[in-house]
């Protein structure tokens, strides 16, 4: 009972981080049509901003609360001062701009904190495990799955609800008549994707404690993110959410149970739901 | 369909005859030149591959490093662990590779545009993990030592020289056949696919059928190529099989100009000297190798020798 | 005359949105027949659907008795329904010449030859210098598309279609956007075309609906509101208060 519960802690600490990442990613194609290489990149940078911030004030605290920061004024300027100009090419170009940015990022990384491992220590509050009806569970670990859901709620609120949210969605859907509306669509394309990287930079440094930071971590990071895009279709956020959980659970069940065949088990679910519905479980088609 | 063209004729005979006399040539320069054009050719290989699927069919593929290295470890291992022949070991890896383009392009030419970049990428990565995690016949991440290169009718492939004639060989191969393929009517197909996917559907053409064609056909090159990188390097680890060399293939394509013969060759090239030249002075040269790529997007999409068909002598366009 | 084409009660809808309601619609061999309605009516949906661009939610589509509903694009045109786009969909970067025998190819070519070079089927560049004659375009065939007027892309338009010698051409919106000296010549390009041949066209210009058609069908809110000859369209109450009196 102890294992199965632990190995369901794991598997949705999976699908959280997993979910911060690819809800990015697919809210940027959902209403940019632009997919982002580069935001495994993003993510590694996140840690690296928490990791530094957190050394430098000694607060873990203040690394979470601000890491995220420099990654998307770096998204924002990314977006306005490369992405734009690509808008009327094909989406391809897009891809390939991004994904030379991963080559500098990936260096840049490297040239100022070098090619080790380092590790966020959890806070003390945070740290060591809690025992709720008999089961041991990491507190950190339990603290991740609560700040994933907060920060779903508060995006769905956001998007959903707020009037920001309904500007966004305008300016996505017809920029024209948005702009003759009176809204930025400059800055609000700017800030999307600065949110949507925002979102995996959260991740990273969320992440720091669990998986180290390390230069790396983005290509590592950035193919179940795609793999959970694709399942839960493109633009999507409902869709984001539900298949990183499968996919986070799946996995991580996957590793405990059945260690040989869980290295296919994502792979194959993926090809089982492209091969029955190509535009993903939630996925709005887009051509 | 010009009427004659016999100076434009003339003059790509003369340039064809120069450069397959500079390429016999290269062993006089030296091993260290010899080897270093030796890996361009062999990744130029890999790269004209790749074009076939990413210049001419127009599918962006993120996974094409899985049919390189599928060809180069089916070499090495026959190799180290049946003490297959190399000769044997290059033609299973060239019908394994071509198996799995098979197999990863039935799946993945179901999805067009990102789910398509996606799914050969997520491929290509489960290609790897089982390569990593199969330690007892790849040797996992540290590799696979060993392989013994062959012989060509009594001369020795551990020479330098002969080596790098082989290799200079299959290079002259693959870009002569891709040239008449391009130029066929399956080729033009793959470029209607390109231009226009859905006319090309409502004119009677079963575009799926093509693309997957177009991704064997582009594996099975690949697999030459990986076969020729076994016999050049002698080693194979686990990188052989990972989307960043992918994405370097993809970087040649663009960097050398997609939708041309030659453009991958000068990206090749271009690559790997911007990659051998900054790393001699600094570790970091990725960062340059990305600001290169960046300002190709940006403002040389047609790659550099895109560009040079556009501006120069009226005899070259035929590279397209 | 014989019926080619046939639908029964097909419908589409996305969601809620119904774009295409019971429609019954027949076409005989060698009919010229018309397509009219306001916009938004379902035109290009149903042919959407004709063409395999687009699948029924439900009903049946009969072909030469055969039900193409649903079918795969390549599918229907190998049956023998070919269509043309409302608006142009070309092979923008290649020549005008290399367009029409792409069509040409996979008819009467063998597309999946890998070493022959494309310049040595002669028969087929030949066909296409053929179409491309009777639709009117003679010179300057090894220009890009991108370098055609807008009407000549149009007369392209059809070249392409009729490259698989089709029993059914659909004809979306033909005259689109073109002058009334270009659309004279394109009432003159359909009138010319074989009389074997049957049209089913969408158009929103009278004059060439009253030129060219045997029988005219007009589609409102995705049904069919009345199908006839063009006089009796024309004279009818119905048809008049709810399309030809208002928008054109």
């Amino acid at each position: 009972m102890q294992i199965a519960v632990t190995q369901l802690v794991n598997g949705l600490v999976l699908g959280v981080l997993l979910f911060l990442m690819s809800a990015g990613l697919s809210l940027i194609f959902g209403l940019m049509n632009v997919v982002n290489v580069a935001h495994g990149s993003f993510f590694m940078l996140g840690a690296f901003f928490a990791l530094a911030l957190g050394e430098l004030s000694g607060s873990f605290w203040l690394g979470l609360a601000l890491g995220w920061i420099p990654a998307v004024i770096m998204g924002f300027g990314m977006e306005r001062l490369f992405i734009r100009y690509l808008y009327h090419r094909p989406h391809l170009d897009q891809v390939l701009l991004t994904f030379g940015f991963t080559f500098v990022f990936s260096d840049v990384v490297r040239m100022i904190w070098g090619p080790e491992i380092r590790n966020i220590p959890v806070p003390e509050v945070l740290s060591g495990a809690v025992e709720i009806f008999g089961i041991i569970l990491p507190k950190y670990r339990l603290f991740l799955i609560a700040f994933g859901g907060l920060i779903a709620v508060l995006l769905w609120l956001f998007l959903d609800r707020s009037r920001v949210g309904a500007m966004v969605r305008a300016g996505v859907d017809d920029a024209p008549t948005a702009a003759g509306l009176g809204i930025n669509v400059h800055l609000l394309f700017g800030s999307i994707f600065a949110l949507g990287v925002g979102l995996a930079a959260l991740g990273g440094a969320a992440a720091g404690p669990v998986l180290g930071v390390y230069m790396g971590i983005d290509g590592e990071i950035l193919i179940p993110a795609f793999i959970v895009v694709v399942i839960g279709g493109m633009g999507s956020l409902r869709g984001a959410f539900v298949s990183s959980m499968l996919v986070g659970i799946i996995d991580t069940l996957g590793k405990a149970y059945f260690p040989d065949l869980a290295l296919f088990a994502i792979y194959l679910l993926m090809v089982l739901v492209l091969l029955t519905r190509p535009h993903g479980l939630f996925g709005v088609g887009r051509t | 369909m010009s009427s004659s063209d016999l100076g434009g004729d003339r003059a790509r005979r003369l340039a064809a005859a120069l450069v397959v006399a500079a390429l016999a040539a290269v062993p006089l320069a030296g091993d260290y030149f010899t080897s270093l054009v030796a890996e361009v050719l062999v990744f130029a290989i890999f790269a004209m591959s790749l074009d076939l699927i990413v210049g001419y069919t127009g599918l962006l593929s993120f996974g094409h490093a899985a049919f390189f290295g599928v060809s180069a470890y089916t070499v090495t291992m026959l190799g180290v662990h049946a003490g297959l022949s190399g000769w044997w070991g290059m033609l299973a890896g060239i019908v394994m590779s071509a198996a799995s383009a098979w197999v990863i392009g039935f799946f993945c030419v179901r999805v067009s545009g990102i789910p398509f970049l996606m799914l050969t990428m997520a491929f290509s990565q489960l290609l790897y993990s089982v390569a990593v995690k199969w330690r007892s016949m790849t040797g996992g991440t540290d590799g696979l030592p060993g392989f013994v290169r062959p012989s060509f009718f009594g001369w020795s492939l551990d020479d330098r020289s002969v080596l790098y004639w082989f290799i200079a060989a299959g290079f002259v191969f693959t870009w002569w056949c891709l040239r008449r393929l391009i130029r066929s009517p399956l080729g033009s197909t793959m470029v209607g696919v390109r231009e226009n996917e859905q006319r090309m559907r409502a004119i009677g053409y079963p575009v799926q059928r093509i693309k997957l064609i177009s991704f064997v056909i582009a594996g099975a090159f690949a697999g030459l190529g990986g076969a020729l990188y076994a016999f050049f390097n002698a080693f194979v680890s686990t990188d052989i099989l990972h989307w960043v060399l992918s994405g370097d293939a993809v970087l040649m394509v663009i960097l050398g100009g997609a939708g041309t013969i030659t453009g991958p060759v000068i990206g090749a090239g271009i690559f790997l000297m911007l990659k051998h030249v900054i790393s001699s002075h600094t570790d970091y040269w990725m960062i340059w190798v990305g600001v290169v790529f960046i300002a190709c997007v940006m403002f040389l999409r047609q790659g550099v020798w895109g560009l040079v068909l556009e501006r120069g002598p009226r005899w070259l366009r035929s590279d397209r | 005359m014989s019926v080619l084409l046939r639908t029964e009660k097909l419908c589409r809808s996305f969601g809620s949105l119904v774009v295409t309601r019971d429609v019954d619609l027949e076409v005989s061999r060698g009919e010229r027949h018309a397509l009219i309605g306001p916009n938004g009516a379902g035109k290009t949906s149903l042919v959407n659907q004709l063409g395999g661009q687009l699948r029924p939610s439900s009903g049946r589509i009969f072909f030469k008795n055969r039900d193409i509903a649903g079918l795969e694009p390549e599918a229907i045109c190998r049956l023998g329904i070919s269509r043309t786009f409302q608006k142009n969909n070309l092979f923008r970067g290649l020549s005008v010449r290399e367009n029409v025998r792409l069509a040409v190819q996979v008819h009467r070519g063998r597309p999946y030859e890998a070493f022959r070079s494309t310049l040595a089927d002669r028969a087929l560049w030949d066909r296409a210098d053929e179409l491309l004659e009777r639709i009117g375009l003679v010179s300057g065939l090894d220009r890009r598309v991108s370098e055609l007027s807008y009407g000549e892309q149009r007369q392209l338009e059809i070249a392409i279609a009729l490259a698989s010698e089709p029993e059914l051409l659909l004809l979306d919106e033909p005259t689109s956007g073109m002058s009334p000296a270009e659309t004279d010549q394109m009432i003159e390009l359909v009138r010319g075309l074989p009389s074997s041949l049957a049209l089913l066209m969408i158009e929103h210009d009278m004059k060439v609906v009253f030129s060219l058609a045997d029988r005219v069908t007009v589609l409102h809110y995705g049904e069919v509101l009345a199908s006839g000859p063009p006089a009796q369209i024309q004279s009818s109450e119905r048809v008049r208060e709810v399309y030809l009196g208002g928008a054109h």
